[in-house]
């Protein structure tokens, strides 16, 4: 069971000073899945996923991604309750680190450096590095791999960032807000780019308050609101959005707007067929969008 | 399902699945370094060309003996070369890392397999590489238009190679513990600029240090850049002149100890003090 999980997490908690930014996740990532936390600012996503990455100590909690705790990453010392625990993988150390693949939030730029230059250099710190030029063609970049880093626009060197996260050829690989400030068109080439690595068979972490990201990328959906993980689920079956009733509307022959929650859409709308003898004037029948479905879970009503 | 089958993970046929080994991964890092340095334009004018203009400045403005057979100019050069090598070292990485540091490029540095040796390691290819060329282009300069002599033994040049190997690595690692001092991108120079030139001053660089005010002298006494200078005049200025240095002579044997020293509190220093990620990034 325990092998084909990507990452388990397990009463995780982390806080600085009195704001509590992480308050009880429990996460189960399988190999393979392409997984979203999907959450708004300031919810707990990317400390969650900074932990995982083994960038920051947490203060409690259970945690192993591809079998090691990312805890013990770099050889940092552990206090208290995380050295406690009995079943502690082996020390994740460079072994660990060329297997996880890391799109930071926020970009590291290296300025006087050329697009190529970076990647080529990246590769040599992974034992089975991709091929750099390829790697360059396949993020879109080709045209501008001779280009100086800093002269790339915002979309593009997030397009560097993602090549500099999969130069190591990662099983697991995670993306914060990754599409964050990509126009229309670059987020649907994104899209394809992350879909080729899912279907290579890479386990993908994403984070994003892009519902839209989430609903086409994922094949679950974890929300996280204040620090906890609400609800995960695939993300048509997020917040039993397939079991929930239907919203008729109509306008009365008065002008009035008419709506009724309905288990049995068809129905209603063949009897209202019937009283207005043919067509009913303004009918929609909807159900639950994700952004209804996830404002409700966030605690917008 | 007849066959035994591993699970698909993803292959690729072509892998190398060879890991650099340290000298390499060493040696590349070192060469990026360089050629980020040298791209800089900013850091190549202020590093290499600063100690040149002000040779020239100086040389043109002050041109009187300050002992027998020893000119102001010779004794300012002498200063200057040891001033380059802290510009080199101290300077450029007390500046330049906390400029990464807020970029992000250390955390996405941490974020791979390298090991955390090879970043320092390339710091240092960087200072020593420049750090040669920069003192060669100092000695052309000034053998050329100012009359220095090089060193004439091999007693001397090993003088100048110890001294000048010593107060680089001092100045190394406190330029990198410095670094982590600058809170965002644009103090590090704030920092580390205002503790250069103070000590130029106080350490006879631009005065002949006898000239100082023994108060001054003192405090000089704690830094390196005060011994560096002196340590490269037993190299570049006639043996009479020690009997004119504040002990009565060039006191090396102090010099290589106070520059240890400083490599020691240099070294714990960027040990305790070292940070990959900015305070806001936890």
């Amino acid at each position: 069971m325990d092998d084909e999980l990507a990452i388990s997490v397990r009463g995780l908690r982390k806080a600085y000073g009195d704001n509590v930014a992480v308050a009880g996740v429990d996460l189960a990532v399988h190999r393979g899945e392409v997984f979203a936390l999907l959450g708004p600012n300031g919810a707990g996503k990317t400390t969650t996923v900074e932990i995982l990455e083994g960038y920051r100590q947490r203060d409690a909690g259970e945690v192993s991604v591809l079998g090691s705790d990312p805890g013990l990453a770099f050889g940092s010392r552990l206090r208290g309750s995380q050295a406690r625990s009995s079943r502690t993988p082996r020390h994740p150390a460079r072994d660990w680190r060329s297997r996880v693949g890391i799109v930071l939030q926020g970009t590291g730029e290296f300025d006087e450096l050329t697009v190529a230059e970076v990647v080529s250099h990246f590769s040599g710190f992974y034992p089975g590095a991709d091929d750099p030029a390829k790697v360059v063609e396949r993020v879109g970049l080709g045209a501008k791999a001779k280009a100086r880093t800093h002269t790339l626009s915002g979309g593009q060197k997030r397009r560097l960032d993602v090549a500099l996260g999969i130069i190591g050829r990662p099983e697991l690989l995670f993306l914060d807000e990754p599409t964050t400030g990509f126009d229309p068109e670059a987020r649907r080439e994104f899209w394809e780019l992350i879909r080729d690595l899912a279907a290579a068979g890479t386990t993908i972490v994403l984070t994003t308050h892009y519902l839209d990201e989430a609903e086409a990328l994922a094949d679950r959906v974890g929300v996280i609101t204040a620090g906890r993980v609400v609800e995960v689920a695939p993300p048509n079956r997020l917040g039993n959005r397939q079991e929930a009733l239907a919203t008729v509307s109509w306008r009365t022959p008065e002008g009035v707007v008419e709506t009724a929650q309905s288990a049995t859409p068809t129905g209603l709308v063949a009897e209202l067929a019937a009283r207005f003898g043919g067509e009913v004037p303004g009918l929609t029948v909807t159900r639950p969008t994700l952004e209804d479905v996830y404002l409700k879970m966030i605690g917008h009503r | 399902m007849t066959t035994t089958t591993k699970p698909a993970a993803p292959v690729s046929p072509a892998a190398p699945a060879r890991r650099l080994g340290a000298g390499a991964l060493a040696l590349r890092q070192g060469r990026l370094e360089i050629t980020q340095f040298l791209r800089s334009r900013e850091s190549v004018v202020f590093t290499m060309g600063f100690p040149i203009i002000m040779i020239l400045i100086f040389a043109a403005i002050f041109s009187d003996e300050i002992a027998p057979g020893v000119s102001y100019t010779q004794y300012f050069i002498t200063g200057m070369i040891a001033t380059g090598l802290m510009t080199v070292s101290f300077q450029n990485l007390g500046i330049w890392i906390p400029i990464e540091r807020d970029r992000g490029v250390l955390k996405r540095y941490r974020g791979t397999p390298m090991p955390k040796w090879v970043w320092f390691a390339g710091k240092v290819i960087m200072v020593v590489a420049i750090g040669v060329a920069e003192t060669a282009l100092l000695l052309a300069v000034a053998v050329a238009l100012f009359d220095l002599e090089l060193p004439g033994t091999a007693g001397k040049w090993l003088t100048f190679g110890w001294v000048s190997v010593l107060g680089v690595t001092a100045c190394t690692l406190c330029g990198i513990a410095i670094s982590s001092l600058a809170r965002t991108a644009r103090s590090g120079s704030a920092v580390v600029t205002p503790v250069a030139l103070v000590l130029q001053f106080i350490s006879g660089v631009f005065f002949v240090f006898t000239n100082l005010p023994s108060w001054m002298q003192q405090v000089a006494a704690v830094f390196p850049l005060k011994w560096m200078c002196q340590g490269l005049r037993s190299v570049f200025l006639p043996e009479s002149f020690g009997a004119q240095e504040p002990g009565g002579s060039f006191e090396l044997g102090r010099v290589a100890l106070v520059l240890a020293l400083w490599c020691v509190i240099g070294l714990v220093l960027c040990l305790t003090t070292f940070r990959w990620t900015t305070k806001r990034d936890g």
